[in-house]
């Protein structure tokens, strides 16, 4: 019994149902992207708060980042998932449970986004906290000797620099969300891996089918490349090591 | 909610164990394989024969833009055709999802031990190459001798960051239903509809483990900045 190819299979209709195969990979590709971005900006937006809040002096601040960010990384992503999925509904009283469980429309992609943006802020925030500690102390002076609030420190002289220098370090994060939307999979999302195995279930064309998929996720990652490099390359100040570098 | 019982946690501890050291079995030899193949992707990607290092790159570039869960379901796929292709057998041979982990697990981690590598590799000054050159060892005398202890020493922090990475990883192993630690609490909670319990128990579980690990990471950090503070 060997193996038999087939690679007109992307053209075939779908065994259950519902259009061909390759509108069913393509199909798991924008859950992929959709699920990644949404998580995406809502981590950059966490992790700028919790990084920032990793490096002021009071402790009232840098604690609950610290353990913030320790919980959120030190617990696998799977785990998160099921927990935002299974165990969240019946910890909350039992109105919003019902809601959870029954009402809340889409709610695979809904817990992925959830369970994502926290666990992707965790390692955004070390990002922005190393970016910030980078920073020479003379800005943090400087800021200070001009009279600047902590406030207008932060927005107007130690972030704008920080973001810059994050960009190469954020690239990798970035493409993370979108690999790590797969776990997804695991609650429910059809996203595009789950979708690969599901055609592998219904053709046995395991080499193609995963080999297509292997595809569209190189492609992502180098769109995401690009993206990041035009964005750094965009928001360069001359003469600054953080301004392009090259 | 329904009360918290705790019993169904002591009750299931032995099958939690269980699953708990084959997590720790698949870590066990994800290091050690894919530290070894990590480091000799590394040397390729470094070698100035063009062809070895394009090829290296190529390995490395490709493992680190798909998913994992992917992977995993590429080699439970593959293994059992490569299988029966390498020792001609009549029928794909069947391995089972713990063993084709291993493999997966080795071949996608090397790729990032190799970036980690490269970068230790990378890190150690030009002047130790060349003195070590200059001594008169040969290649793999000064990479052995010189390079390459240097160059683990300097990346320690970030290869145990990337230990810690991996172990949680294995929980992934759930998607071809292989009985790791989480994998057990998933089956005890969904045998005993517990799931509240099991999932809590598993991730705080999780959570004191690699907690560790990444205070270790924070004294190893430490101590390489003073070691290299001068």
């Amino acid at each position: 019994m060997d193996y038999i190819w087939n690679w007109g299979i992307y053209w075939e209709p779908v065994a259950a149902g519902g259009g061909y195969y390759w509108q069913m990979l393509l199909r798991g590709l924008a859950w992929t992207v959709a699920t990644a971005l949404c998580a995406w900006v809502i981590a950059v937006a966490l992790g700028l708060l919790v990084g920032t809040a990793r490096t002021l002096n009071s402790i009232w601040f840098r604690a609950p980042a610290y353990v913030y960010t320790e919980l959120f990384r030190n617990v696998p992503l799977l785990v998160q998932m099921f927990f935002w999925f299974f165990v969240l509904p019946e910890l909350v009283p039992s109105n919003l449970g019902h809601w959870l469980k029954r009402e809340l429309p889409m709610p695979s992609f809904w817990t992925a986004v959830v369970a994502l943006a926290p666990y992707t802020s965790a390692r955004t925030a070390e990002q922005v906290r190393s970016g910030l500690m980078a920073l020479p102390k003379g800005q943090w002076n400087a800021a200070r000797a001009l009279g600047m609030s902590t406030w207008q420190m932060y927005r107007l002289v130690l972030i704008p620099q920080a973001l810059r220098v994050m960009i190469p370090p954020m690239t990798s994060d970035f493409m993370g969300v979108f690999k790590n939307s797969s776990v997804a999979l695991a609650i429910g999302l059809v996203e595009l891996t789950a979708a690969a195995q599901q055609m592998n279930e219904y053709t046995f064309q395991g080499f193609e089918t995963f080999a297509a998929a292997t595809c569209l996720y190189v492609g992502v990652a180098m769109s995401v490349n690009r993206l990041m490099s035009w964005i750094e390359k965009k928001t360069a100040v001359p003469g600054l090591i953080a301004g392009g570098g090259r | 909610m329904n009360d918290f019982d705790f019993g169904v946690i002591i009750r299931s501890l032995p099958f939690l164990w269980q699953g708990m050291q084959y997590s720790f079995q698949l870590m066990g030899v994800a290091i050690v394989g894919g530290v070894l193949l990590g480091t000799l992707l590394a040397l390729a990607r470094l070698s100035s024969i063009r062809p070895l290092a394009l090829a290296a790159g190529a390995y490395v570039n490709l493992m680190r833009s798909i998913p994992l869960v992917l992977v995993i379901f590429w080699f439970f796929f593959m293994v059992p055709l490569v299988l029966q292709w390498v020792t001609k057998a009549s029928a794909p041979v069947a391995v089972g999802p713990a063993m084709s982990a291993y493999i997966t697990f080795i071949l996608f981690e090397a790729a990032y031990f190799c970036e980690i590598v490269r970068a230790g590799i990378q890190s150690v000054p030009k002047g130790q190459v060349h003195a070590a050159r200059a001594l008169g060892l040969s290649y793999s005398q000064s990479m052995r001798f010189v390079i390459l202890p240097r160059a683990f020493r300097n990346v320690t922090p970030v290869l145990v960051t990337q230990v810690i990475v991996l172990f949680q990883d294995t929980s992934l192993v759930y998607v071809i239903s292989v009985t790791d630690f989480l994998g057990a609490a998933s089956k005890v909670a969904q045998r005993d509809h517990r799931l509240v319990e099991m999932y809590l128990f598993a991730g705080s579980v999780y959570l004191v483990i690699c907690y560790c690990g990444s205070l270790l990471v924070q004294h190893l950090q430490k101590k390489n900045n003073a070691l290299f503070a001068h």
